[in-house]
């Protein structure tokens, strides 16, 4: 379609001062993609290599899970799927917290200064100490 | 296009109406996933250890499985409305409708597969 090159644009990214509020909105669609891409793959995967026996889940597990002493490859796969596996649940809670500050702001709740800057730091606070607490906790069983 | 009638060039690129309905399932299933997720990450976590028996017994128990399928209709459901969201956001005109056409098939493949893996493991056929 023809667009006039010309157009006025609204001032975007390049411009904008950032702060807390700025950062949790691009954080929830950035955890929501994350979610919604590696999130549910991984989930699908890990439920089909369930409900594909035993032997297909011991070799998921080995690349996935716990590498068993294995060295090499299943060694560095499982590193990285801890890391993502921490980032996952770290993406949750954070867009869970986004999400309901979404909700909260949808009611036209929270939309005083303070208030909304306190809002968008307190979801980050949440995501961090709730993702801390949950492997730390997995971690000393 | 540029050939046609004023009326022709812009017929059919007007609002689809859906909008509202889109929030509003948007919402509804982020409340679903509250309920949904939370139980899941807190159930994972307790569960003894992740090897082959102890997570085929707990989704054989029938309110897990039943869990998980809700788990999956909300979360699923949310995240195609969410991503449409995205791609509407950067994509245009042509790469926009592939990309939806993607989308669409991206999600109900992973949930035929997840849907399918749990009801395997539940009727015991794992
Ligand atoms: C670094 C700067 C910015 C980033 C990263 C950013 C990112 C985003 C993202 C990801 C969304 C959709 C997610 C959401 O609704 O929470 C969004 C929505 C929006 N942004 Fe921005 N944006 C920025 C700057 C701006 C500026 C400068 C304006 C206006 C002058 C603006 C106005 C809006 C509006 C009106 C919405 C829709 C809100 C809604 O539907 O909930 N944004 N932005
Ligand atoms: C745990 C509870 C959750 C809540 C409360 C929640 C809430 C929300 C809300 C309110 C929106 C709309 C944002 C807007 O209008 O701009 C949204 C968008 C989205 N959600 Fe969720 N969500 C949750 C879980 C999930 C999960 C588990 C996934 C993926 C597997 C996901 C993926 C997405 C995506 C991709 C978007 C679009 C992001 C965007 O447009 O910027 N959400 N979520």
């Amino acid at each position: 379609m023809a667009r006039n090159p010309g157009r006025p644009l609204s001032p975007h990214l390049t411009i904008w001062k950032w702060g807390p509020h700025m950062l949790v909105s691009i954080l929830h669609r950035a955890t929501g993609v994350a979610l919604a891409t590696g999130g549910a793959m991984l989930f699908t995967w890990w439920l089909s290599a369930i409900a594909s026996g035993p032997d297909a889940y011991a070799s998921f597990s080995r690349y996935v899970i716990d590498a068993d002493g294995a060295g090499g490859l299943p060694m560095v796969t499982t590193l990285l799927a801890k890391i993502a596996a921490v980032g996952l649940t770290w993406a949750f809670f954070q867009h869970m917290a986004t999400g309901v500050r979404h909700l909260v702001l949808d009611v036209g709740a929270g939309y005083e200064l303070r208030t909304n800057r306190m809002f968008a730091k307190l979801t980050m606070v949440a995501s961090t100490v709730l993702t801390l607490i949950l492997w730390i906790w997995a971690w000393r069983n | 296009m540029g050939t046609g009638t004023n009326i022709g060039r812009v017929r059919g690129l007007g609002s689809a109406h859906h909008g509202a309905m889109h929030w509003w399932r948007q919402r509804l299933t982020a409340g679903g996933n509250i309920v949904t997720m939370v139980w899941f990450v807190v159930s994972l976590f307790r569960l003894p250890t992740l090897d082959h028996a102890s997570v085929m017994t707990w989704l054989q128990a029938p309110f897990n499985a039943v869990m998980m399928l809700l788990l999956i209709g909300s979360v699923f459901y949310h995240f195609r409305l969410g991503l449409q969201t995205v791609i509407e956001d950067y994509q245009h005109e042509g790469s926009r409708f592939v990309a939806i056409v993607l989308l669409n098939f991206y999600t109900i493949a992973l949930a035929a597969i997840a849907v399918f893996s749990i009801l395997k493991i539940a009727f015991g056929a794992a």
